[in-house]
């Protein structure tokens, strides 16, 4: 891994009127129970993880869970009860107004789930705020929203008014704000959520597209389980403020670290979401038959001709190495087993 | 009784009503009490008696304290007429350099303030009145008398009406389009052909500083408010007071402040204007979405970016309403402060009502009534305008306004000269139409009113008789013959019942204050015209936008009607129905039902629009008739909103029967008018103006208690 963007340490967030005496008091041991007797809320409970440069890491949970709280403390717009909090090496916390407006204004970027458009202004005009905000001037503010505008697809509509947009139009908008000053940390707070399921799709896919050419440092807040499958370089599960596990799409998926994720794997379907590597046996034996498959494919791309094979398959990686091998056997367990009434 | 029992609310509000009654059966009428003899302090008569506290003496009627209660509060109104005095003449006296006499003068600080002030707002008033009519002051400001002297050309010339005309017209163009552009420049062309353009002109340039100042102002305490917490909670008892304020009252105290004429008018204007900008503000900049002050900020705006890039363009359509109402108590005030000497078409139109020259006082109340219209809809337009994208629009098209605007200038300035040949002998017609020079259709009106007043004579006044002797008197004497201490019980009991203990001491207080003062009666007499005003407004806008509500454009249309009537400055009312009813408690009332049948019909339509789609549909699935969708399903929903239509009803009610007082009431408002030509009635003025505020406010407290938890209850919070 290189070097971290963003680095969190045992960050808290707590609401109410006592909660940094109340936190101290409690000495990182914070019960959300107790707490909430004294009337404070937990909103984020010792959160501490890194994001690497070009990662996408997922924030996933259900509403309450303290995830969009986790990503405002993250991009300061409320300010963490306990813990530190440093983007790219910088204390976040110890910013002054200044400071973090020129980090604000420069280095980050930020998407919501209700888009979050200015009324009163037009799509290229929207996308232009930040920049004209930073002080650039209206012509060349104007050209380079322009740019933005063919990047999210919207050429022809940037006279248009946000209420004469759709959903996904409205989107589309804003991620392109958020892009307008080349940010290199990005945040998505649900950006997808509130769209009707075929334009999530098609969004998501729009997404992973631009993360593709543009490689940004990106936090990622969703509620939905597969979109987060279908995104994250790593996930976070949040519950009541705590983050539950942090691993790989494909880690979580095979070893849940608590009952609470394991109910969110069990309707997923695996063959769409591990690869070939991640469940192939290390030991490469001798009798391998005569077909072999990469070990970054999905499954469900190679299940048929796998299970259609006697005997077991060997694993390449990208030098034609064997490195391990699959028998069909493997395959119908991961994808049938491990159920609830399985196993 | 099984009833009762499962009702306990019932119950308890009966067994309210059996103590009141029993309270006003138990106690007898006193034998020496005539209508109102509360209010003595100026009269010596060897019956009263008397008390001393801070220094005054107040002298009232004795009764069973049962009965009414003693004024304590007497003291209250002199106090505050002697701090006022006090403040204004001996109050830190300092040396100030006074340009006339080139000396310095030892003033109190104060009074050096409000001449400064007011100073400055002749100064204002005059440069835009003397740009749309011409005159001397502005050049004097900056020069003296002499210098005018010297050079007789050194005047500003002031704009031919033509010019005025077609500026209102393209700008009404800009703002909205034909239909508005052709509206306002009738109505300009009407002004001037009906002899009516100086006043109009005049009250113009009141309505164009004040508008605005109040907008700075109120936007700039909105913010304030929004930004801290501290700054809302000081402003919110004023603002809850100034709500239920009658305009009347603020009148007097502004006459010690800020002495006679336009100026004071523009003061006192602001006063009472700013509080609804606030509101409005604070609630546009509460709605605004959480994210939306998010992705400003991480857009990385200041705070200052902040406010005037997101915050305020965001809530602009609430901030514009706001600018709207401003606009409408400007033009209310335009005619209220012609009592304080402001010129204009106000002034024309208490003149004629003092004349009973109905025909004249229409022709004024007309012209003000259009321009308020006119104003209303521009500053509409303007809230709901879109910026305009100049995409690749070409200079002509980008600035064709102006350019049109520029042409009519110069045509104007050419038409005036023109005007100087044409009309040698006689007034320059092109350049502006003299008052008395215009047409006019006073006689046209006059002759109206004679000839109804010839022909309906014998049946105005036989309804005019049944209704004082048979329903209004008897009402009268029922209110009168309340004791005090009744009216206490029940007004707290329904507190109590209402919205617990919390509402029934702030009730308590409210009426307190107003047993205690010298006024108990009048505020008896105020609160029964105010009853009979809202029992019927309520019947009769309940029912037409129930009716109204029936069909589709016909809500529509009331609501455009609804529109138009609240424009209309409220002393305009009082024209048609002085026209009918002469001077008589039936004028009033009648005036104060049309009125406040305005925002009862408003509300009770708006009320049963906000039912939703889907209950409708699910009521129409449950094979419910139309007259069971109402009673069952839209007239509970919507009688929290209704019922705050009924609290605007009695807001709307008490302004008016405040104004009433001008044709001859016997309740507060005709205090408040004697007030103002009373040289001490400044604290009088401002504790009836207090008076007849908690009135309102006793009502807007329960009422609002009471829908707040009904919409609780019904989950439509």
């Amino acid at each position: 891994m290189s070097e971290a963007v963003i680095k969190c340490e045992s960050v808290y967030k707590i609401f109410g009127e006592n909660a940094e005496k109340m936190l101290q008091e409690a000495n990182g041991n914070v019960d959300a129970k107790t707490f909430q007797e004294n009337g404070c809320i937990v909103g984020v409970n010792n959160a501490s993880f890194e994001v690497a440069k070009g990662e996408m890491l997922v924030v996933m949970g259900l509403s309450g869970s303290g995830k969009s709280t986790l990503l405002r403390c993250i991009s300061r717009l409320t300010d963490a009860t306990g813990g530190k909090i440093f983007i790219e090496g910088q204390d976040l916390l110890e910013l002054n107004n200044k400071e973090l407006i020129d980090l604000r204004r420069n280095k980050m970027g930020m998407v919501f789930q209700s888009f979050a458009l200015l009324p009163h202004k037009t799509v290229v005009e929207n996308i232009a705020f930040p920049l004209q905000i930073k002080g650039i001037n209206t012509d060349d503010s104007i050209s380079k929203a322009m740019d933005m505008v063919k990047l999210v697809g919207l050429d022809g509509r940037e006279n248009y008014f946000p209420r004469e947009l759709s959903g996904g139009q409205q989107q589309r908008v804003g991620i392109a704000r958020s892009l307008a000053v080349e940010p290199d940390i990005w945040f998505l707070d649900e950006p997808f959520s509130a769209l009707d399921p075929l334009i999530r799709k098609e969004m998501q896919d729009e997404f992973l597209r631009l993360q593709d050419k543009l490689q940004k440092t990106i936090m990622f807040i969703t509620h939905d389980f597969d979109e987060a499958l279908k995104l994250a370089d790593r996930i976070a599960i949040m519950k009541d403020g705590i983050i539950e596990q942090l691993d790989t799409p494909a880690k979580i998926v095979l070893n849940p670290a608590t009952e609470y994720v394991r109910k969110f794997t069990e309707e997923v379907p695996r063959e769409k979401v591990l690869l070939i590597e991640d469940v192939m046996d290390q030991s490469t034996s001798d009798n391998l038959g005569d077909l072999r498959v990469s070990k970054n494919e999905i499954i469900e791309n190679v299940a048929e001709k796998i299970l259609t094979q006697d005997k077991t398959v060997g694993v390449i990686d990208k030098n034609n190495k064997v490195i391990g091998s699959i028998n069909p056997t493997k395959i119908i367990n991961t994808v049938f087993g491990g159920r609830k009434n399985g196993n | 009784m099984e009833f009762l029992k499962k009702n306990p609310k019932i119950f308890q509000w009966l067994f309210l009503l059996i103590v009141f009654f029993a309270l006003c059966f138990a106690i007898e009428v006193p034998e020496t009490y005539k209508f109102i003899r509360g209010q003595a302090e100026f009269i010596k008569d060897p019956n009263q008696s008397t008390f001393v506290f801070a220094g005054k003496e107040v002298r009232y009627y004795a009764f069973d304290v049962f009965w009414r209660l003693p004024p304590l509060l007497g003291w209250l109104p002199i106090w505050i007429n002697d701090s006022l005095f006090f403040l204004m003449n001996d109050w830190m006296p300092m040396e100030f350099w006074n340009e006339d006499t080139q000396e310095f003068k030892t003033r109190p600080l104060l009074l050096q303030i409000s001449r400064n002030l007011t100073g400055f707002m002749t100064f204002i008033i005059e440069l835009i009145r003397e740009i749309l009519l011409g005159g001397l002051e502005t050049i004097v400001a900056f020069t003296s008398w002499d210098f005018i002297d010297a050079n007789p050309w050194a005047e500003l010339p002031g704009l031919p009406w033509t010019i005025v005309a077609a500026g209102a017209t393209i700008l009404s163009y800009k703002l909205s389009g034909k239909g508005l552009a052709i509206f306002a420049g009738l109505t300009m062309v009407y002004i001037s052909i009906f002899g009516q353009w100086k006043p109009s002109m005049q009250t113009l340039s009141f309505i164009l500083v004040a508008a605005p100042l109040s907008f700075i102002f109120g936007l700039g305490l909105g913010i304030s408010a929004f930004k801290s917490k501290r700054v809302e909670k000081a402003l919110y008892p004023i603002l809850l007071v100034m709500q239920t304020m009658p305009q009347y009252a603020v009148l007097v105290p502004a006459l010690v402040l800020f002495g006679v004429g336009d100026h004071a008018a523009v003061i006192i204007t602001m006063i009472v204007a700013i509080p609804p900008m606030i509101l409005l503000t604070l609630l546009g900049l509460r709605a605004i979405p959480p994210e939306v002050i998010e992705a400003g900020k991480m857009s990385g705006c200041n705070n200052w970016q902040l406010m005037f890039k997101v915050l305020i363009p965001t809530a602009r359509r609430d901030i514009l309403i706001g600018v709207n109402q401003v606009i409408m108590v400007c033009f209310s005030m335009a005619v209220i402060s012609a009592f304080i000497g402001a010129k204009g078409l106000g002034f024309n139109l208490l003149l004629a009502l003092n004349q009973l020259n109905i025909g004249l006082a229409l022709e004024a109340g007309l012209c003000i009534s259009l321009i308020a219209i006119l104003l209303d809809k521009m500053s509409l337009a303007w809230a709901n305008k879109q910026t305009d994208y100049f995409g690749n629009l070409s200079f002509f098209e980008r600035n064709k306004n102006t350019i049109f605007f520029i042409g009519a200038f110069i045509i104007g300035i050419v038409l005036a000269y023109i005007g100087t040949f044409l009309f040698k002998n006689t007034f320059n017609y092109l350049f502006e139409i003299p008052h008395n020079k215009g047409i006019s259709t006073a006689d046209f009106w006059n002759k109206g009113v004679d000839w109804i007043f010839d022909t309906f004579f014998v049946y105005i006044k036989a309804f005019n008789t049944w209704l004082i002797q048979d329903v209004l008197q008897p009402m009268r004497a029922l209110y009168l013959r309340m004791p005090a201490i009744a009216t206490i019980v029940l007004v707290v009991g329904a507190g109590y019942l209402i919205g617990g203990i919390r509402s029934a001491l702030v009730v308590c207080g409210l009426t307190l204050f107003i047993a205690l003062s010298p006024w108990w009666d009048r505020a008896l007499v105020t609160t029964y015209m105010a009853t009979f005003g809202v029992i019927v407004s309520c019947l009769i806008g309940f029912t037409v936008g129930t009716l109204c509500f029936q069909s589709k454009s016909a809500a529509k249309f009331m609501l455009g009607v609804c529109d138009i009537f609240q424009t209309f400055p409220s002393f305009v009312y009082l024209i048609p129905v002085m026209m009918l009813f002469g001077i008589t408690d039936t004028s009033v009332l009648i005036a104060v039902i049309v009125y406040a049948t305005i925002p009862a019909t408003r509300y009770t339509i708006e009320g049963l629009r906000s039912v939703p789609v889907g209950l409708h549909e699910a009521a129409t699935m449950s094979g419910v008739n139309k007259f069971q969708r109402l009673t069952k399903i839209e007239f509970p929903l919507a009688f929290p909103h209704m019922m705050l239509g009924l609290n605007q009803t009695i807001v709307f009610a008490l302004f008016m029967v405040i104004i009433g007082a001008f044709i001859g009431t016997e309740d507060l408002g005709q205090y408040i008018l004697k007030a103002l030509s009373d040289k001490n009635g400044a604290g009088i003025g401002l504790t009836l103006g207090i008076c007849v505020a908690f009135i309102g406010l006793i009502f807007d407290n329960l009422i609002r208690t009471w829908v707040d938890k009904r919409k609780k209850h019904l989950g439509i919070a």
